[in-house]
């Protein structure tokens, strides 16, 4: 649905995005994501036909963004950064002009607007002036003039933010509400988002792509191998010692001890679920388990690593050509 | 062409802020009291031919009252039509709002349409409000509608031109004041250079007749519908329009 290759842009010697590819599948919902600067904003503004690549081509809904800008606009809903609105419109007039504007007939229009003010919760503040509302408001005003027209595509920039945290929960079951029949690219600084949300993860830093995938693909590529950290109390014995004789195990450190219990940080191969053996050691061992829990496997850690740059891209991308 | 939803838009614009309700009040205190003044000393003129009948031979009234009246107009014009004009593109530019509405399922053309035919519809109503003072005339004397209507379709072309500029020239920043100061500092440029002809020679002095804009509304004031006055506005409007397009397409390319 959305297909982009080798996308390049430059603001004059600046390269914002370094041959960005990538392809998001009809009804999925992939998050965007990158620290501030990475790049996001301009890959969206591509896609939502507000200015042109460098190099490169994009393609959405089966058109060019460039030469058939017209036929990707009359498919597309774009929640630009920051959600500019006419702050001297009340919201009703405001996402009238828009359903108009989107080519809803009259006779639907009404009804069209006042749907997609219940979706965003804004439908309360419909005769209030867009300039007189609050930021999280505002910003849900925003996803409703890019939902209205029932678009195929949604390209929302950083959609949650500035609201608070139950509006976010609201939105992003909303934004879940989508998939299946809309096919939505959304950036965001926040990473639970994407675990909430999203389908899929692309990861882009200082304008290229260092990661692309599901999270659970991303976590296993970043992390060949499970942690596990574990605290028992009343061992008087080698736990290391003990732990690293259980198969699977492929490696054991001890951590610092603290009010009399003995830590380890257990690593096994991600196939192999060790942590029923771990429990029987313990327990044949007469120990007393205080903790056990699985560390450093989240998205956020594979984010750090790839934005820092720390190790390798996850996937292989392309070494850098140089400015052709 | 879908120019309809943004005029509609831009009408709500100038209604809902008080741009409308300010140039209206202003341009009507100041035209009538252009208008005040210009009767009352024509009827002080009127008054005084009693005495010397030789003297009321010119006294017309659209040429005395209406006549002076439109040019009056027509230069408070250059400056109030910058301010109806330099939010039109600028102010979408600053907030940002630009970035939605060229992403929006609708051409350049008709964007361009929509708030140029909203400009000019707000112009329109400004001056029919004018038609107050022909017909206060009117009520006291009789007058001849047919160069008071050319005078209007005058004030009209004039007022076509300068919207364009002014669209021209907001379309070209993102900064309102600069827009409206530029625009102001066009039509005036266009109004004296005029005055040049007097002291160029040759071809020049036709040329810098021809580009000067008042000149070409004094022949719609004596009722005259000159082509070469229609030209004039006609090229005006449409080359104006054509570069705000240009400048637009430009922004698609610059980003």
């Amino acid at each position: 649905m959305i297909q982009v290759d080798n996308l390049t842009k430059r603001y004059g010697p600046v390269e914002a995005i370094h041959d960005v590819s990538f392809r998001v599948d009809e009804g999925r919902i992939v998050g965007f994501l990158g620290p501030n600067g990475a790049g996001k904003s301009t890959t969206m503004k591509i896609l939502a036909c507000f200015m042109p690549a460098s190099g490169g081509s994009a393609r959405v809904a089966g058109y060019d963004v460039f030469s058939q800008s017209l036929e990707v606009r009359r498919r597309i809903g774009y929640l630009p950064e920051n959600a500019p609105l006419y702050p001297e419109l009340s919201v009703a007039s405001y996402l009238d002009f828009v359903a108009e504007i989107k080519g809803v007939g009259r006779a639907a229009r009404r009804g069209r607007v006042a749907d997609v003010m219940d979706r965003c919760f804004v439908g309360d503040m419909q005769n209030r002036l867009i300039g007189k509302l609050s930021k999280g408001y505002r910003q849900r005003v925003g996803l409703a003039q890019a939902l209205l027209g029932d678009p195929e595509v949604l390209i929302l920039d950083e959609p949650t933010i500035g609201l608070d945290p139950r509006q976010i929960a609201e939105i992003r079951t909303l934004i879940r509400s989508l998939a299946g029949q809309h096919t939505v690219i959304l950036s965001t600084h926040i990473l639970p988002e994407v675990s909430m949300v999203c389908d899929g993860v692309i990861i882009i830093n200082r304008g290229r792509i260092v990661a692309q995938g599901t999270e659970s693909e991303l976590v296993q590529q970043a992390f060949p191998s499970t942690r596990i950290e574990l605290r028992v109390a009343g061992a008087t014995d080698d736990v290391a010692g003990a732990v690293a004789a259980i198969p699977g195990v492929t490696g054991v450190q001890p951590i610092a001890a603290r009010d009399g219990s003995v830590g380890v940080l257990v690593e096994a191969a991600r196939e192999r679920d060790v942590r029923p053996e771990l429990v029987r050691l313990v327990a044949g061992k007469g120990w007393t388990l205080q903790e056990m829990h699985q560390v450093g496997m989240s998205l956020e850690e594979v984010f750090m690593r790839a934005v820092a740059g720390e190790q390798e891209p996850l996937e292989a991308v392309p070494a850098a050509e140089e400015a052709r | 062409m879908r120019w309809r939803p943004v005029f509609k838009k831009e009408m709500r614009l100038y209604f809902g802020s008080p741009v409308a309700y300010v140039v209206f009040t202003f341009f009507l205190l100041i035209s009538g009291w252009f208008f005040s003044q210009i009767f009352l000393f024509y009827s002080d003129a009127s008054m005084r031919s009693f005495m010397q009948p030789q003297m009321g031979q010119n006294l017309n009234v659209v040429d005395n009252v209406m006549r002076p009246l439109f040019t009056n107009m027509s230069v408070v014009l250059l400056f109030f039509i910058p301010m109806l004009t330099m939010r039109l593109f600028a102010e979408e530019k600053k907030a940002g709002t630009m970035e939605l509405l060229l992403t929006y399922p609708i051409r350049d053309g008709e964007v361009l349409a929509g708030k140029y035919l909203a400009a000019l519809a707000l112009y329109l109503i400004l001056l029919a409000l004018t038609l107050l003072y022909p017909g206060l005339v009117a009520y006291f004397t009789r007058v001849e509608w047919g160069p008071i209507l050319t005078g209007y379709l005058g004030l009209v072309l004039t007022g076509a031109v300068f919207l364009a500029v002014g669209v021209l020239i907001s379309s070209l920043t993102e900064n309102q004041i600069v827009a409206g100061f530029g625009t102001f500092g066009v039509l005036i440029g266009f109004w004296v250079i005029g005055w040049g002809a007097e002291f160029a020679g040759g071809n020049l002095r036709g040329v810098l007749q021809y580009l000067s804009i008042g000149d070409h509304l004094d022949g719609f004031t004596r009722g005259l519908i000159d082509t070469k006055d229609l030209v004039y506005y006609v090229t005006g409007v449409a080359l104006a329009l054509f570069l705000t397009l240009r400048s637009l397409d430009s922004k698609r390319w610059k980003g």
